[in-house]
């Protein structure tokens, strides 16, 4: 199966990790990875701050790089959702609405993409370690994975999973939020973090790197001793 | 109290509210609790919640895409019934019908039930300048009022940011309490007082959950059962309405009830939910001799037909609210008007104005937990999304450095050779304020970031040289 693999800005610039992670994931998982260089941001920051204007001419140059996949898939629940929200950002529009509607029909969270498409719930993955998950908002209420990560985790060999408390909480990123309003995300953050800390785990797994980022900057920060990995790079582990 | 509450900027409300570490105990205490209690009688009690929210959905929509037609019925049904109907386009119109009920029944003794329009049309400074005697029955704004009218923090309860001992005080000092901070004793003394007030009281002013267009009917839901003594004992009875908040019929009235009672205190049912129509009649042992409604528009029907109808579904129960994590952790004075929380966000800025609520479309994460559990299904994080839109598009109020940004953005980011080249830089550019492979004091935007986190440092090798590397052969 051929796969057209999304990276976002992002994983591109700040974790190429997770993306190398994924590329190896869904070769190992029997797909045929490509790469289309043409690829920029989706124009989530700038849509959701208000710039739609700005952000529709980003959209336009994501629609005409990726037309031509069968299968577009992405590690970040929210950034596939902006690709799933591109036909209500052109409604109305004779031409890109079409467009963006076929985009959103084939675009696909890689976790989702795994266990509905691939019809893969074990990826035979192992994983030493105490683990707890950060379920993203976007990824869970506005794209509707819930499931999939879940199923993929629990089965990795060697792996202990510990709920983490009040998960459907958002951890205080919002885009630029997270600068705009930094005393309150600062609050927000710290409440996830204490959280993450009461579950005893030793490493915090997402599928979103934004979140992520957000999280273990301020775990850093505060010197707490807990990893944060990427639910591709755990699922990628051997 | 007007809508507006504070004349502080949006920023010092926030640092308020995060060092009230009280308030925020409660709050979170509150919405852990009512949060278990309403996910108990929604989703885990009805298989079929999602049928029920989208019943609900098309009621309020049915209802606003018919609100002339309703309104008419409702007022014609009220007038057959012998009752009188106002309809103010104004909170001064409003205000200045009711100032003309009180003077001509020469009412000095007002009780009132909980409501939040007229807190919305500052109705008690009014009643209070023509110096007449309000109390409110509601033990909550009760509580606020006697505490030197301190504005409600959340819309179904207000005084969620007082604590007991804080209320003891309050009593203390106002009507005399000597007892302890025993909530049972304080609900009794509360009682004792407002026995008297009701039993003195020569009018009632009632809000209005919901208005039954078909029987010129409305609804009143409480759980102190204040609204009822409100409506009985006085001669004279003025109930304020929100020209939105109707149903059709009694059926339809049903599903809202219970749509509102679950979603606002996890109960399938409040101890009290009162239907009365119209002005006592002949064989009626209670009620109003003289029966008023006031229909307050006061900007709702500019919001009629806008990409902002569907605020208008809004019933008020407050679900938003209790699971907005912004809310949680800076309360509901914090955004400076009296309706706070997600859905506060949305409508104050369309009643209010933005020149006074810019800040509070922003003042979310666009999480949508309010979306989520909106028994009548607003998307509330989608609206706020719009306000944003209006405010750089239309209000033009977004601040200069955001928009050279953003225009940096629409430049950058579109253009594919643009953002290779960028990328490509962005190590060197951060170079100098790279330590090992973080960034702990950033530029510009970055700098608010890292105030409080660290920023990673570009990766040397963006993933996408990684990729064309591995596809040329090497790895």
């Amino acid at each position: 199966m051929k796969v057209t693999l999304f990276a976002t800005c992002i994983v591109d610039l700040f974790q190429s990790n997770v993306g190398k992670a994924t590329v190896e994931l869904l070769e190992r998982l029997g797909c045929e990875v490509e790469f289309p260089p043409s690829q920029v941001c989706c124009g989530q920051p700038a849509y959701n701050s208000g710039y739609v204007k700005e952000a529709k001419e980003a959209m336009k140059r994501m629609i005409e790089t990726f037309e031509h996949a069968e299968y577009i898939v992405s590690p970040s629940g929210s950034c596939a959702f902006m690709f799933r929200e591109y036909p209500h950002v052109f409604k109305g529009d004779p031409v890109w609405e079409p467009r963006a509607q076929k985009l959103a029909d084939k675009t696909y969270e890689l976790t989702q993409f795994i266990v509905e498409v691939l019809g893969i719930e074990d990826v035979g993955a192992r994983f030493e370690g105490n683990v707890t998950y950060h379920t993203s908002c976007h990824m869970t209420r506005l794209l509707g994975v819930k499931e999939p990560p879940m199923i993929l985790l629990k089965n990795v060999k060697g792996l202990k999973f510990t709920e983490l408390p009040g998960k459907e909480r958002c951890c205080g990123f919002g885009g630029t939020f997270s600068v705009k309003n930094v005393a309150i995300s600062e609050q927000m953050v710290d409440e996830k973090v204490h959280h993450v800390e009461e579950t005893g785990a030793q490493y915090l797994v997402g599928a979103d790197a934004a979140c992520l980022m957000n999280i273990g900057g301020r775990m850093e920060r505060l010197g707490k001793p807990i990893k944060v990995l990427h639910i591709a790079e755990v699922l990628n582990s051997r | 109290m007007a809508m507006k509450i504070s004349t502080e900027k949006f920023n010092d409300r926030v640092e308020q509210g995060i060092h009230d570490s009280f308030m925020r105990g409660a709050v979170a205490g509150a919405q852990d609790g009512m949060g278990v209690k309403r996910r108990v009688v929604t989703t885990d009690e009805l298989s079929n919640w999602e049928d029920w929210r989208n019943h609900a959905e098309e009621i309020r929509q049915h209802v606003l895409a018919n609100l002339d037609y309703y309104l008419e019925q409702l007022s014609e049904n009220i007038a057959q019934r012998g009752g009188h109907v106002f309809f103010a386009q104004t909170k001064e119109e409003a205000n200045e019908y009711i100032r003309g009920v009180v003077q001509r029944k020469k009412a000095k003794k007002i009780v009132k039930s909980k409501s939040m329009v007229t807190e919305e049309i500052s109705l008690n400074a009014m009643l209070e300048e023509e110096g007449c005697e309000v109390v409110e029955t509601d033990l909550g704004e009760y509580i606020l009022q006697l505490d030197d009218h301190d504005p409600p923090s959340h819309i179904v309860v207000p005084a969620l940011h007082k604590n007991k001992e804080q209320i003891r005080d309050v009593f203390a000092q106002k009507i005399g309490y000597t007892k302890t901070s025993t909530p049972e004793e304080l609900a009794y003394h509360a009682r004792v007082t407002l026995r008297e007030k009701f039993l003195e009281a020569d009018l009632g002013i009632t809000g209005c959950n919901f208005a039954v267009a078909e029987t010129g009917s409305f609804c009143l839901v409480t759980n102190e059962g204040n609204a009822d003594l409100v409506t009985a004992l006085p001669k004279t009875q003025i109930t304020v309405m929100g020209m939105e908040r109707l149903v059709p019929t009694f059926e339809e009235m049903e599903v809202l009830v219970s749509m509102l009672t679950r979603s606002a205190v996890g109960q399938k049912l409040t101890s009290y939910i009162t239907v009365l129509t119209g002005p006592r009649e002949e064989l009626d042992v209670d009620g109003p001799e003289e029966f008023h409604l006031v229909i307050v528009d006061n900007g709702r029907s500019d919001i009629l037909g806008t990409e902002f109808q569907s605020i208008l579904q809004c019933i008020r129960c407050g679900a938003c609210i209790n699971v907005c994590p912004v809310y949680r952790h800076i309360g509901g004075h914090s955004y400076g008007s009296i309706y706070p929380g997600p859905v506060g966000a949305v409508l104050s800025p369309l009643l209010g104005g933005y020149d006074d609520f810019k800040e509070l479309p922003y003042a979310s994460t666009l999480c949508g937990a309010c979306t989520e559990v909106c028994p009548v299904k607003i998307p509330l994080h989608q609206l706020l999304h719009k306000h944003r839109q209006v405010i750089v598009e239309k209000e033009g109020k977004a601040p200069f450095s955001e928009k050279m940004l953003m225009k940096a953005f629409g430049l950058g980011a579109a253009s594919p050779a643009l953002y290779n080249m960028g990328s490509k830089m962005a190590p060197v550019a951060m170079n100098p304020f790279t330590v090992g492979d973080k960034i702990s004091k950033g530029p510009g935007p970055l700098k608010a970031w890292t105030e409080i986190r660290e920023f990673p440092a570009p990766n040397k090798e963006r993933f996408r040289d990684w990729f064309k590397n591995r596809e040329k052969g090497g790895e």
